[in-house]
């Protein structure tokens, strides 16, 4: 579907983490692409190729709209029937794009990757108890037998989400929107998954209970299991990923360390960079222009319309090299370093969440110079 | 401020709710001085969405007063006086929940003009407004559902900059938006306040941009009476 010549290398981006375990879930060149009317297509994933292994969590960023959520659907094998995909998925030995729907869900939904939905209200059943939807679903996916069996296996999966065991008895309503969460995070253990995809999980939740429902997932990581974080909250990225992938267009633009990536030396992208300097506590300058449509992609970069370092051989599509897709990337190691940057993990967290009075406030955003002058 | 200048928007011990016995709102002051940006930070219900509401005119309170220029209101949504109600600009979280979806965002920015009999003014305001909040024309003849939640509230915030209003109110503007949208939202609204010389509520639950964006950000508890006197009014 897509034109592979301009891409002949691979890059699976299995760079490490370090971890040195087999992949739990590896893309190679995973691409979708949505029919539409009159033989026009919109190109939602094109060529992602990344390996997650156990005990690792990687962010994939990136503006709404940019694919990554339907990288996740395709994932799950929840693809509306115009979908066309290509490239392969692999879970363990299982390829998920060509699997087919019962086996999806008889063998991979719940079992093998769970998932932690944006709106925990929504995901729970209003007029069950959170204990009986866990129980049920752990009497689904496990086949468990018998009342104390199954008591156990709820129990269970409400300690390990952290959800205390005197709400087991509520409802969702009665829930505050943290405890709705946990109860939804702890739906998806049940099964016992080894991955975990989390779908904007923190989305429209205030800073505190961002921070409680990211320090709670990275434990499930610190646990062993593998989590693909979906999001486009670069605070939450920062504070709970080993890898962060850059989504712009439906392609992955940079793959990179977080440490690096959030700290010295910066991204190496320039929409990567242009991200990173819109937040209030960086440069909150706007990366001018708009992103394109996936339904109508301008041929070659598709940053270059808003790209203040293009230049001709922008004109081809950069291929993924060294976990950065651009044909004038940062160099690795000379961007200036950025304020001191501290990683996640609850021993800082405390630090974190005291926010400084600014004295040197640099004043009100300015507009940056537009560049869309090809 | 001198003395003859009377702040745009003062608002006087306002209790204020959608049940008379539990108001959600309490007794809060708060005074926006001429050409100054306020935060306001409170976690998501509190009362501050609907202390918005009432600075903007759209929600009456139970108890307390709104001076705008030093003149009390005496009405609110329809009721208040065109003059008043035209003072102000709002733009709300949700832009899907603001937008009419069968509107065009070229009809969408232009609503208020034609709505104040201003139509022969709309076109060419409609095409100012689209640059000033990074617009592009082509986006413009499109409605809600063909664009993104981004471009959507990018809609929202020119459409109420169209009658060019003297106080900015944006309740949790950006909350739903990405880092690059957010900060080209805000830059939007700080180029209209440097030509305008309006001033700014804004209110949000994220300390780190209010205390970017705005002149003083201002905590909801302390605006509550019982944790401390109000600071102003
Ligand atoms: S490939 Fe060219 S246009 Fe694209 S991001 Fe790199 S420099 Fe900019």
């Amino acid at each position: 579907m897509t034109d592979r010549t301009q891409n002949p290398e691979r890059t699976d981006g299995t760079a490490d983490a370090g971890t040195g375990a087999a992949p739990l879930l590896t893309l190679d060149r995973m691409s979708v692409r949505f029919r539409m009317r009159r033989g026009r297509y919109v190109a939602a994933v094109t060529d992602v190729s990344l390996a997650l292994a156990p005990g690792e969590c990687v962010a994939l960023v990136g503006e709404s709209g940019c694919g990554k959520s339907v990288l996740a659907s395709a994932l799950l094998g929840l693809l509306p029937e115009n979908a066309e995909t290509a490239g392969t998925a692999h879970l363990g030995e299982l390829e998920l794009l060509g699997a087919a729907e019962a086996e999806l869900a008889r063998r991979v939904r719940g079992r093998r990757v769970g998932l932690i939905p944006q709106s925990p209200a929504a995901h729970l059943t209003p007029v069950r108890t959170v204990r009986s939807q866990l129980q049920e679903v752990a009497r689904e996916l496990t086949g468990t037998r018998g009342k104390a069996a199954l008591r156990a296996a709820a129990e269970e999966a409400a300690a390990r989400a952290a959800f205390p065991a005197d709400h087991l008895d509520r409802y969702p309503h009665e829930l505050s929107g943290g405890l709705a969460q946990r109860a939804a995070t702890a739906l998806a253990l049940v099964g016992g998954p080894p991955l975990l995809l989390a779908d904007e999980p923190t989305t429209g939740l205030d800073r505190d209970l961002v921070e409680r429902t990211v320090d709670e997932l990275r434990r499930q990581v610190d646990d062993g299991h593998g989590l693909l974080m979906i999001t486009h909250d670069l605070a939450a990225a920062e504070r709970i990923a080993d890898r962060v992938a850059v989504m712009y267009a439906g392609r992955i633009v940079e793959l990179a360390a977080a440490d690096a990536f959030f700290g010295a030396p910066g991204p190496r992208h320039p929409y990567a960079r242009g991200l990173l300097d819109a937040l209030p506590e960086r440069g909150f300058t706007p990366i001018p222009g708009l992103p394109p449509e996936l339904g109508a992609l301008p041929p070659g970069c598709a940053f270059a319309p808003r790209c203040a370092h293009a230049t001709d051989a922008c004109a081809a599509v950069p291929a993924l090299a060294s976990g950065v897709a651009c044909h004038h990337p940062v160099p690795a190691g000379t961007a200036p370093p950025h304020e001191p940057h501290r990683r996640h993990g609850p021993a800082d967290a405390g630090e974190k969440q005291v926010p400084t009075q600014r004295t040197d406030k640099p004043g009100p955003p300015q507009r940056p110079e537009s560049v869309d002058a090809r | 401020m001198p003395a003859d200048s009377p702040p745009p928007l003062r608002l006087r011990a306002i209790t204020a709710g959608y049940d008379r016995r539990v108001p959600v709102v309490r007794g809060v002051s708060l005074t926006l001085a001429p050409g100054e940006a306020t935060g306001l930070l409170g976690p998501s219900g509190c009362g501050k969405s609907t202390l918005a509401r009432v600075a903007a005119l759209l929600h009456r309170p139970d108890a307390g007063e709104v001076l705008l220029d030093g003149e009390p209101v005496r009405g609110w949504r329809h009721r208040a006086p065109r003059e008043q109600r035209t003072a102000f600009g709002v733009v709300f979280q949700q832009p899907r929940l603001a937008a009419d979806p069968r509107l065009t965002l070229s009809a969408l920015i232009g609503e208020p003009l034609r709505a104040t009999g201003r139509r022969a003014e709309a076109q060419d305001r409609t095409g100012e407004l689209a640059a000033l909040v990074g617009l592009t024309p082509d986006l413009l003849a499109r409605r809600p559902h063909e664009v993104s939640d981004g471009q959507l509230q990018r809609a929202c915030l020119a459409r109420a900059l169209a009658l060019r209003p003297r106080i900015l109110v944006c309740d949790e503007m950006t909350a739903m938006l990405d880092a690059s949208t957010t900060a080209a939202l805000v830059a939007a609204v700080e180029d209209y306040r440097r030509a305008s010389g309006a001033a700014l509520l804004a209110v949000g639950h994220d300390r780190t941009l209010l205390e970017r964006w705005c002149d003083r950000t201002v905590a909801w508890d302390e605006l509550a009476p019982e944790a401390k006197p109000a600071p102003s009014g």
